[in-house]
């Protein structure tokens, strides 16, 4: 049986790739054993854990729910593009400060998806952080920190002049 | 905006504080808030790595009739097909501490006792084409009638999983401490309670992985797989697979998505990969997918207990009945039947009573095989434990908080040795509940709960205690160990750690140690540590973890369970820094020409105590050592490493009259909750949540308040939302994240946390077990404040999880 590919041209934290792809292969597949972007993690496989979460032409979505192809002509943003010219992201400062991560493993996804959330909420009370992170499963923080992280980053990436914000 | 996290500690320690115990940040997140982390998914150690898929059994129960794979091996870029036959002659059974535990392999061999065994591995050279192979496998069946239940699996009618051993009951140990008889005969009064607890799953973010390496030269085996150990599993592997110990080497990556239990029960798919790699004669890649993991990896067990209480008319409690039987799937799987022995030391919690009968059964069903689900087996007793003295309290019209200050024990009694061989170091167990009754303003809350029942709510208080077990002794399962093998032959006990610390030529500290955490902040903690001994920076300080047993020191209870690090690599990591102290200032004391007694470390430096102008840096002398070794006297070795080994004393073997103290450090916590069942939806709403604690000393408060937060969300979720649920033919309801549903940051709550730091007498650092407490506790709160809001209506809910329809039912009952 022979592999259908397709030649894709993506734009992954800003640095530009042509490269062929087997159809069939999901983005976050593509991005972690092609480009070797292993922060972008996979709990779930079926779109419910959210810890794939990422950028796609500044939405965001679950990677193991497209294909890469889909992604073919895309600006991508994934954990490793958070940082900028040696700056950390002030979600990556509050969940460092705030413990809002204990393995891991959800972090990556669960920081884009609060970054997502607050672009749509830029000043959330906790009740509206606490609805509006639950798209995603931690099992380690009882959410605590993660929530405590949302609310100190809100302010600092309202702060922040238009150019250094990730959208 | 500059972001350095490395020079912002949330507290800096000024002269006359330490590092240990400061909410340091953690050093882990440096890497981890980048994407930059180690996990299991991300390592290429070899080249050539090819990639496993695994064919489960759609059945319950069946019996294996052909297997044909023809078509699978065709597809291009398959290598191999493993199946049972293949490994007939290169495993043993996992060895199992059991009476009639049938024969467990890493695969099905001509039956499956389970949905979601493994039945066949595809090795091909990527996961896609490997998945593919397996629609392409033809494997014909024979279904049996399965069992799921626990108590129709005990019966003589049920269909037996395992016919050579004539039943489903694993094991079965029945134990009277104390006068029991006695005291139910002069009993004022008895109660009796059923409980049942649910079967729910860790469900870690990152699943299992594994790659295997079938060194046929060595005939040896190199595995890289995400496991909580080596811990004794690795005798068990070795054992299946035919290798001796040193040929067994077992490494696991810094960074591992969460375990909480879990991980530990990886060993027979790493047993399993290897295997194909055998097979294929190429290193195999598996990374389990998330329906594997819900349906074929691994759970805590389902649980029926039967409690009897007995009790003098003014709730003084004088003896406990426990008959436990435990669904433990369909293999009995090391470290089972650990879930009915592990509490073996604190069968009687935090209460007096010294009269116990603890009759333990594991019970074999067509379900997953059972494992450490964080708690371990004490979520379970301390649901039937609370619950029976709650329903005490209710009998004799006694205030539940009243009935427990009345029971439990006093400060003065410690020392304690628990009827069952405990041993509760030091503790002031009433000052801990009174620290939470005072935060509760549990008067006032009695009355709050009164207005708002006026007002027709649903409202209910609900209290639960609980000595929370850490460092478990590698010798309890003795306990268990069948009459005709004497476990005087070769009696186990201790619960070890080691860690190993160097100085390099530039003065820098590297801690290594084979701890394996997933997420507990060991490095962190690590750091702490040393930088309080050698008065430096935790931040300069490169702590290296995961595990590696082919390099590194460790010992066979070495990993991360059990809630042990704090008690037990926190002390080996301090005395590893004892040990280069006293080198250093062997070597300080020769150059400065002064007696080592006349010799401090402070601020990374060695100074003499009556003349602080006389010092030498650490950085000064590890340089010495390593660029100029000659000059030293003789007696003074060469390098700058010292290992370090900390065993806790008190946990010994099995003694002469079956009791055994089955953990090195107990904790004591008290939970307290205030919960309203909503009218309409029948949903539990969690009004107030309150937790105090005596964990001894907190080595990083920021890190112990993740824990308990962490713990009490699994216990939440055991209690109202997850239950892995089977149909009658073993057929697994619940195998995606949509219908086993986890609770979400929408489902969280707060807490209100008190501690009382009473320091362990065991450790030098004085540090318990934090990270299950809450899994122990919440589901016991939970339930006594759920039945708390029913008492009016006169029923009782006691299996988990509450869920809404049940509370629908039951009401809708109560009203008619």
């Amino acid at each position: 049986m022979q592999e259908n590919t397709h030649t894709m041209n993506i734009t992954v934290n800003g640095v530009n790739y042509e490269k062929e792809v087997p159809v069939r292969k999901l983005l976050s597949d593509f991005l972690r054993e092609d480009l070797g972007l292993t922060g972008t993690h996979v709990g779930c496989e079926h779109g419910v854990c959210g810890a794939c979460t990422l950028f796609v032409n500044g939405e965001a979505i679950r990677s193991c729910l497209m294909f890469a192809i889909q992604a073919d002509g895309a600006d991508v943003t994934t954990i490793e593009g958070l940082e900028r010219n040696g700056e950390l992201h002030p979600m990556q400062e509050s969940f460092s400060e705030c413990h809002g991560l204990q393995c891991g493993f959800c972090t990556p996804g669960m920081m884009m998806a609060a970054i997502d959330f607050l672009k749509h909420n830029p000043n959330p009370t906790e009740q509206e952080v606490k609805e509006g992170m639950s798209g995603n499963i931690c099992r380690c923080t009882g959410y605590k920190g993660i929530v405590d992280s949302v609310l100190k980053a809100a302010p600092l990436i309202s702060k922040l002049e238009t150019k250094s914000k990730v959208f | 905006m500059s972001i350095d996290i490395q020079s912002k500690p949330t507290e800096t320690p000024s002269k006359d504080k330490k590092w240990v115990g400061s909410k340091l940040n953690r050093l882990e997140d440096k890497r981890l808030i980048r994407g930059k982390g180690n996990y299991m998914e991300d390592l290429k150690p070899l080249p050539n790595i090819h990639h496993a898929a695994i064919l489960r059994s759609p059945h319950g129960h069946a019996r294996i009739k052909k297997i044909d794979y023809t078509k699978a091996i065709d597809i291009p870029g398959v290598r191999s097909v493993l199946v049972g036959d293949d490994i007939r002659d290169w495993v043993k059974p996992f060895p199992v501490v059991a009476d009639n535990p049938g024969k467990y392999f890493p695969m099905a061999i001509d039956k499956v006792r389970y949905v979601g065994e493994p039945v066949a591995v595809v090795i091909a050279e990527n996961q896609y084409v490997a998945e593919d192979a397996l629609d392409l496998i033809n494997v014909e069946y024979e279904a049996l009638s399965a069992t799921v239940n626990i108590e129709e699996a005990i019966s003589e009618e049920a269909p037996l999983l395992h016919e050579e051993e004539g039943t489903n009951v694993a094991i079965q140990r029945n134990t009277k401490f104390g006068n029991v008889d006695e005291a139910f005969e002069e009993a004022d009064t008895v109660v009796k309670e059923r409980v049942v607890f649910n079967r729910f799953t860790c469900m870690p973010l990152e699943t299992y992985g594994v790659i295997g390496h079938w060194d046929s030269s060595n005939h040896a085996a190199n595995i890289w797989c995400n496991f909580q150990g080596p811990f004794s599993m690795h005798a068990v592997m070795a054992k299946a697979l035919g290798v001796v110990p040193n040929k067994l080497r077992i490494m696991v990556p810094s960074d591992v998505g969460g375990g909480f239990g879990i991980k530990i029960t990886i060993y027979p798919y790493s047993c399993l990969i290897t295997l194909a790699s055998r097979k294929a004669g190429v290193p195999v890649k598996w990374i389990e997918d998330r329906r594997e993991n819900l349906i074929g990896s691994s759970s805590g067990t389902d649980r029926v207990t039967y409690m009897e209480m007995a009790a003098k008319k003014d709730g003084t409690i004088t003896g406990v009945r426990y008959k436990i039987m435990d669904s433990v799937g369909a293999y009995i799987r090391p470290p089972e039947p650990g879930t009915i022995f592990r509490p073996y030391g604190n069968y009687s919690g935090p209460y007096k009573f010294r009269n116990v009968e603890l009759d333990l059964t594991a019970v074999m069903t067509n379900k997953v095989p059972t494992g450490p689900n964080r708690g371990y087996s004490c979520g379970q007793l301390y649901h039937a434990l609370e619950r029976t003295v709650d329903k005490l309290a209710h009998t004799l019209n006694i205030d539940p908080v009243d009935l427990r200050r009345k029971n439990i024990l006093e400060p003065s009694q410690f020392p304690y040795t628990t009827p069952t061989g405990g041993y509760y170091d030091v503790g002031d167990y009433p000052a801990v509940l009174n620290k939470l009754l005072k935060s509760a303003d549990y008067k006032q809350l009695l009355k709050k709960q009164e207005e708002m029942r006026k007002q027709g709510r649903h409202v209910g208080i609900g209290i639960s205690l609980a000595v929370d077990p850490a460092a478990s002794n590698m010798g309890y399962m003795d306990v268990g160990t069948p009459k005709d093998h004497s476990n005087k032959e070769r009696p186990k006990s201790g619960s070890s750690e080691a860690a190993t610390i160097t100085i390099d030529y530039g003065g820098g500290i590297t801690v290594t140690l084979n701890t394996a955490p997933q997420g507990q902040g060991h490095e962190t903690v690590a750091a702490q540590i040393v930088a309080d001994q050698f008065g430096c920076s935790p931040y300069d300080i490169l702590v290296t973890t995961g595990s590696d047993t082919g390099t590194r020191a460790w010992t066979i209870a070495s990993g991360a369970y059990s809630s042990r690090f704090s008690g037990t690599a926190a002390n080996a990591i301090l005395m590893a820094c004892e040990g280069l102290i006293v080198k250093m200032k062997k070597v300080a004391s020769h150059l400065m020409e002064c007696s080592t007694e006349n010799l401090d470390v402070i601020d990374g430096k060695v100074v003499h105590k009556e003349d602080a102008q006389l010092s030498m840096s650490l950085k000064k002398l590890a340089g010495i050592i390593h660029w100029n070794p000659t000059i030293l006297p003789d007696e003074i070795s060469n390098g700058l490493t010292h290992t370090s080994y900390f065993s806790l004393d008190s946990v010994k073997p099995v003694d002469e009259n079956g009791r055994v103290n089955s953990s090195g450090l107990y904790s004591f916590a008290v939970d307290l909750a205030l919960v309203e069942i909503d009218k309409k939806t029948f949903e539990l709403n969690i009004l107030k949540y309150y937790m105090a604690h005596d964990i001894g000393k907190s080595l990083n408060p920021q890190i112990v308040e993740g824990q308990l937060y962490g713990g009490m969300l699994h216990g939440l979720a055991n209690t109202l939302y997850e239950e892995m649920v089977y149909d009658k033919n073993g057929q697994i309801l619940t195998g995606t994240l949509m219908d086993y549903t986890c609770p979400t940051s929408a489902e969280s709550i707060d807490l209100e946390i008190d501690h009382l730091e009473t320091p362990s007498t065991l450790t030098p650092l004085g540090a318990r077990g934090t990270g299950e407490v809450a899994t122990m506790t919440v589901p016991a709160a939970l339930t006594n404040a759920v039945n708390d809001a029913l008492k009016p209506y006169n029923v009782v809910i006691n299996d988990l999880p509450i869920t809404p329809s049940k509370l629908f039912s039951i009401l809708k009952e109560a009203e008619k």
